[in-house]
């Protein structure tokens, strides 16, 4: 049944991830974002970490990719343009088909890193580990990891402010 | 019958899905666009923390994921708040547009 739940949803985060990529539209690029990102929180159950699978909706679906629908939905963003002049440029200059070389001698140079970490391979769960609890992870951001929780809530300030400040109308 | 997953189906998923936003950083016109495979980078990182969590028995990776997803809304708002201001001065979304400070 996990393998089964393991394979449909992997399926559905790389399809929708290379349509997202592949739409002209940034519309459809968000909506098809948004279903990749619930077949992830699917995988986040599945290898037992709900609590992220919970934050990964309300956080990433339900504020991030929302803020980005704001940002299509009130700009009116066009469409990529794709002008006669644009598109032959496109087939013969060199910035698309190097830019898509980079993305393949990534996929090599990843596939051959984790053939190589033989480590790796055939981990088994550590038996008798059960999951952890909200209250485990709590515990664990408020003592061990309080420096970075801190320094997080400043860096939220700082965004919230620079995003107010770059956003505003310049004052004539 | 499908294999049962295993830490490296996880990994090479997440490899999978980190190519894929590489490729969309660098294939697509559209700063919206180029944003959002960014979120998908990120997003391949922590499904790699969460599955390496899973297979040694532990919960760090799963803390790791909860800054990360904090630092990726700051990033994903200030970063908004940018295309705006471009979008404003230009009229356009297409990055070659934005040479200013090319010499």
């Amino acid at each position: 049944m996990d393998a089964f739940l393991f394979w449909i949803m992997a399926t559905v985060a790389v399809t929708a991830s290379v349509l997202v990529v592949g739409q002209r539209h940034p519309m459809y690029s968000v909506m098809l974002l948004i279903v990749s990102f619930a077949a992830l929180a699917g995988l986040y159950v599945l290898l037992d970490a709900p609590f992220v699978a919970a934050i990964q909706i309300i956080i990433y679906v339900g504020a991030i990719m929302v803020l980005f629908l704001f940002v299509v939905m009130l700009m009116n963003v066009p469409t990529e343009e794709l002008s006669p002049g644009d598109r032959l440029r496109l087939l013969t200059a060199g910035p698309r088909r190097f830019g898509a070389a980079l993305a393949v001698m990534l996929v090599v140079q990843l596939f051959w890193t984790l053939q190589r970490s033989t480590s790796l391979q055939n981990t088994a769960t550590p038996a008798g580990v059960t999951p952890a609890s909200v209250p485990d992870i709590g515990r664990r951001i408020f003592t061990e990891y309080s420096f970075a929780f801190e320094a997080t809530s400043v860096l939220i300030l700082v965004a919230m402010v620079g995003a107010i400040v770059l956003a505003r109308k310049e004052p004539q | 019958m499908l294999p049962e997953p295993t830490l490296t189906h996880y990994l090479i998923l997440s490899a999978v899905l980190f190519s894929i936003g590489t490729a969309g950083v660098f294939l697509r016109r559209n700063l919206i666009t180029i944003l959002l495979s960014v979120e998908v980078m990120l997003n391949a990182v922590n499904l790699t923390f969460i599955a390496v969590d899973k297979f040694r028995g532990t919960f760090d990776g799963q803390i790791i994921v909860f800054f990360v997803i904090t630092v990726a809304a700051a990033e994903a708002a200030v970063g908004l708040a940018i295309v705006i201001a471009l979008f404003r001065h230009k009229e356009t979304l297409n990055p070659d547009a934005f040479t200013s400070l090319k010499w």
